[in-house]
C-alpha cells in the first residue's frame, strides 16, 4: 500500500546551507506521526516543504503516490494538505469567521454545517466568531489555526509546535483534539519540541538531528529508548 | 509624546545627573528642572517651535541679495500671530486629549459609529449617497469658474487617482511609489491614440475610444513591472515602483522624436460624441468634464465596492495580514497583489486620458515624483482601505490648498504645499492616526497596535520567514 504521505531523499538548502539532508519520511492513512528534534534540526523545514512553501533542492515528495514537490503552494491546500504553521499566524485584524473561511478559500462557500463542525470542537470559537483573531488568547488562537487549517478539509493535516507558549491545560486540551481530529478520519503529521506528550499521542515518531533523519520508530519504542530519553526527555544518563 | 522638530524635548537632565551613590544630594528639583520635565511645558514648547518654523518656511522668501530678509519678513509678519495661535490650540487639544482621554476616546468611537447607527437600514444608507451624489450635480453648477475648475482638475482628477491607489496600498498592503508612472502612460496613451505625439498613426482615435487602450497599456505596465516585483516583500517594491516613476517620467523628458521631450505634447483633444445624430464635443468649459468625471469616479467606486466586499477583497485582507498564512491557506497570493496593482495602474491611466483629454497638453513635469507621494498623502489621510475616506481626503486635501491661495492672510504658494502636507499630516498622526474616514477594519488595526498586538503600518511585512 503506498503510504499517504512519502518524502524521498528529500534535501532542501538556505543558499548554501543545507536545511535538510536525505530525509526519508512515511505517513500511513489514519496515523498521528510526531517528528522531535533540536530546534534548527530541520522539522519547520520539512513541513513548509511538504505544504509547497519550500522547495526541496533533490528529492521528492509523494502525496498518495503523486509528486507534489514542484505544486505552487496555494495549490497544495486543494490537493489535500492542510498546514497550521508554527506561531499560529492567524489573521490578527480579521474576524474569526473571516480566518475560518479563508481557511476554506481554496474551495469557494463555505457552509454552516462546516463551520458548526469546526465550532463543536471548539465550543470557544463560537462564541467569539465576530471578534478579531488578535484579540484571542494564545490557546484560542492556536485553536482557530486549527480550525482555520480544517476548513480546507485536508486528507494530512500538517501541525507545527502546537503546545508553543501554552499552559499545560491547554496543551492537553490541543492535543485531545488533535486525537479527536485523526479519529474523524484526518492524518496527522505533528512537530513537537514537547517530545514526551508528542509520543504518548503518537502512532509513530521520525527524531531529526541536524538535517537527517537519525531515528524511526514506533512512539513506544522511541519513548522507551536511552537516547531519546537523555536527548529530548530531559532524563538524565541513567 | 511630543510634536514634530523639537530638538528640546528630552528628559530632562535633573540635578541628580552624574551623581554617585553614597551622595547625598537636594531632592528637590529647581524650578527650572521642574518645568523641563513638566509634560505640559514641553509640549507646549514644541508645538510653538514647531509651528513658528512652519510660519518662517511658508512665508515671505527671501532673495540672493538679501537672504535673511524671507526670515525676518515672515517672523514679523501678522501672520505669525495665526500660527502661534494655531499652536495655542492644538497645545490644549492635546493636553486636553490626554487628560481626558477616556472621555474623548468614547466620544470618538460614538462619532466614528453615528453613520452606523444613523444608517442601520441599507436603504437610508443609499439613500444618504444619492443625497450625496445630487449634491455633487447640483452644486458645481453655482460656483465660480475658478471653482469649477478646482473641482475638474485638482478635485476630480484626485479623487480617481486616490480611490485607484486606494486598491494598491490599502486594500492589498503594497507600497506603490510610482503610481504616477501609470497616471503618465495613460496620458501620453491619449496623446498618441488620437495623434496628438510627434510619432503618430494614420489614423486618430476619438478620446473615448483611447480610454480602453489606455487603460490597457497601464494595466500590462503593471502588470509587466508586478510579476518581478511582487515575489520580493515590503520594501523592495516600494524601491521598484520609485525607480520606474523616475525612469518614465526620464523616458517621457529624453526620448524627444517620440514623446515630443520637455516641451511636451500639445493639441491633444476634446472628449467628443458623435452617435445617432447626437453631436457634441467637451470642450474648454470645466462643466462638462466635471459630470464626465463624476460619472466614471460614480462607477469606479460602485465597481471597487463590490470587488471590496467580494471573495478578491478577502483575500486581499489575508494577503496584506500575513503573506504566508494567506499562501498556506490556499490564496494565490501573488496573483492577488498583482490584481490589485494592475487594477490600481489601470485607473491611474485612466485618469491620465482624462487628464490629457481635459488641459489638452502634457508634458514630463506633470508626472514627477511629488506626485506619488501627494496621491499617497491623499490615500492615508482619508483613511487606508477606506472609499469614502479616499474620496472625502483627495477632495478634502485638494481643496484647502486652494482656499488657503485666496485667503489674504496665508497667501499660500504652490512651491510651499509640501511643507503644509507634512505639518497636517503630523498632527493627523498625533490625533487622528486611522485617517479622516477609516475603514472598520483599519480602525480596528490602530486600535490593536495601541495594545501592542500586531503592527498598523500599512504594508503589512511578514519577517519570520525562515524556519
Amino acid at each position: 500500500m503506498t503510504p499517504m504521505l512519502a518524502l524521498v531523499g528529500v534535501e532542501v538548502r538556505y543558499g548554501a546551507i543545507p536545511a535538510l539532508r536525505e530525509v526519508d519520511i512515511e505517513v500511513r492513512q489514519g496515523e498521528i506521526v510526531a517528528l522531535l528534534g533540536a530546534n534548527g534540526a530541520g522539522k519547520t523545514t520539512t513541513l513548509r516543504t511538504i505544504s509547497g512553501l519550500v522547495r526541496p533542492s533533490k528529492g521528492a515528495v509523494l502525496l498518495n503516490g503523486r509528486r507534489v514537490d514542484q505544486v505552487p503552494a496555494h495549490q497544495v491546500v486543494g490537493l489535500g494538505i492542510g498546514h497550521v504553521p508554527e506561531g499560529r499566524r492567524i489573521f490578527p485584524r480579521m474576524s474569526v469567521l473571516e480566518n475560518l473561511q479563508i481557511g476554506a478559500y481554496h474551495r469557494r462557500g463555505v457552509t454552516q454545517a462546516e463551520l458548526d463542525h469546526i465550532f463543536e470542537l471548539f465550543p470557544i470559537l463560537r462564541e467569539r466568531r465576530n471578534q478579531e483573531g488578535g484579540t484571542l488568547s494564545g490557546g484560542e488562537q492556536q485553536m482557530l489555526a486549527i480550525g482555520r487549517a480544517l476548513m480546507s478539509k485536508p486528507q494530512l493535516l500538517l501541525l507545527d509546535e502546537p503546545s508553543m507558549g501554552l499552559a499545560p491545560l491547554v496543551v492537553e486540551a490541543i492535543f485531545d483534539i488533535i486525537e479527536r481530529i485523526r479519529d474523524e478520519g484526518t492524518t496527522v503529521l505533528v512537530v513537537e519540541q514537547n517530545a514526551a506528550q508528542a509520543l504518548q499521542l503518537a502512532d509513530r515518531g521520525y527524531v531529526l538531528e541536524n538535517g537527517s533523519v537519525v531515528m524511526a520508530d514506533d512512539a513506544e519504542t522511541l519513548l522507551g529508548d536511552e537516547r531519546v530519553r537523555v536527548a529530548y526527555l530531559g532524563e538524565g544518563a541513567a | 509624546m511630543t510634536a514634530p522638530g523639537t530638538p528640546a524635548a528630552r528628559p530632562p537632565a535633573g540635578p541628580e545627573a552624574g551623581a554617585q551613590p553614597a551622595v547625598t544630594w537636594d531632592e528637590r528639583p529647581t524650578a527650572w528642572a521642574r518645568l523641563v520635565s513638566s509634560v505640559d511645558a514641553r509640549r507646549a514648547f514644541a508645538y510653538l517651535v514647531g509651528f513658528l518654523v512652519l510660519a518662517v518656511m511658508t512665508g515671505p522668501s527671501g532673495s540672493s541679495s538679501a537672504p535673511t530678509s524671507g526670515f525676518t519678513g515672515s517672523l514679523f509678519n501678522p501672520r505669525v500671530f495665526w500660527f502661534i495661535g494655531l499652536a495655542v490650540v492644538f497645545w490644549g487639544a492635546t493636553t486636553a486629549r490626554h487628560r481626558y482621554q477616556a472621555r474623548i476616546r468614547a466620544w470618538n468611537d460614538s462619532v466614528l459609529a453615528l453613520p452606523r447607527r444613523l444608517m442601520p437600514d441599507k436603504r437610508v444608507r443609499y439613500g444618504f449617497y444619492l443625497a450625496l451624489l445630487v449634491f455633487a450635480i447640483i452644486y458645481p453648477m453655482h460656483v465660480s469658474g475658478f471653482w469649477q475648475q478646482v473641482a475638474v482638475q485638482q478635485i476630480g482628477v484626485y479623487v480617481l487617482l486616490t480611490v485607484g491607489l486606494n486598491v494598491v496600498v490599502g486594500y492589498a498592503g503594497l507600497l506603490d511609489l510610482g503610481y504616477v508612472a501609470f497616471y503618465a502612460i495613460g496620458a501620453y496613451s491619449a496623446a498618441f491614440w488620437t495623434g496628438a505625439m510627434p510619432v503618430h498613426l494614420p489614423f486618430h482615435l476619438n478620446p473615448f475610444w483611447t480610454i480602453p487602450l489606455a487603460i490597457l497599456a497601464a494595466m500590462m505596465a503593471g502588470v509587466l513591472l508586478g510579476v518581478p516585483t511582487l515575489r520580493l516583500r515590503g520594501d523592495y517594491l516600494a524601491i521598484v515602483t520609485l525607480g520606474f516613476g523616475e525612469i518614465v517620467s526620464i523616458v517621457a523628458q529624453n526620448l524627444t522624436s517620440i514623446t515630443g521631450g520637455s516641451g511636451g505634447v500639445l493639441g491633444i483633444p476634446h472628449f467628443s460624441v458623435n452617435l445617432l445624430g447626437v453631436h457634441y464635443t467637451w470642450g474648454l468649459g470645466n462643466l462638462p468634464y466635471y459630470y464626465l468625471l463624476l460619472a466614471f469616479v460614480v462607477l469606479i467606486l460602485v465597481l471597487f465596492h463590490s470587488l471590496e466586499e467580494s471573495r478578491v477583497g478577502r483575500a486581499w485582507t489575508a494577503v496584506r495580514e500575513d503573506e504566508v498564512a494567506a499562501e498556506a491557506s490556499g490564496v494565490n497570493v501573488l496573483k492577488y497583489k498583482v490584481m490589485a496593482f494592475a487594477i490600481g495602474a489601470s485607473t491611474s491611466g485612466f485618469a491620465g486620458v482624462l487628464t490629457a483629454s481635459q488641459v489638452g497638453y502634457i508634458e514630463p513635469q506633470d508626472f514627477t515624483y511629488y506626485l506619488s507621494i501627494l496621491i499617497l498623502v491623499l490615500v492615508i489621510f482619508g483613511g487606508m482601505g477606506s472609499l469614502p475616506g479616499a474620496v472625502v481626503g483627495a477632495a478634502v486635501l485638494q481643496w484647502f490648498p486652494e482656499f488657503l491661495r485666496l485667503h489674504p492672510l496665508f497667501g499660500f504658494q504652490q512651491q510651499d504645499l509640501y511643507i503644509y502636507l507634512g505639518a497636517l499630516l503630523i498632527v493627523m498622526m498625533i490625533f487622528r492616526p486611522e485617517g479622516i474616514l477609516p475603514s472598520k477594519r483599519r480602525k480596528r488595526e490602530i486600535g490593536l497596535a495601541e495594545h501592542g498586538v500586531g503592527t498598523a503600518d500599512a504594508m503589512t511585512t511578514t519577517t519570520a520567514e525562515i524556519q
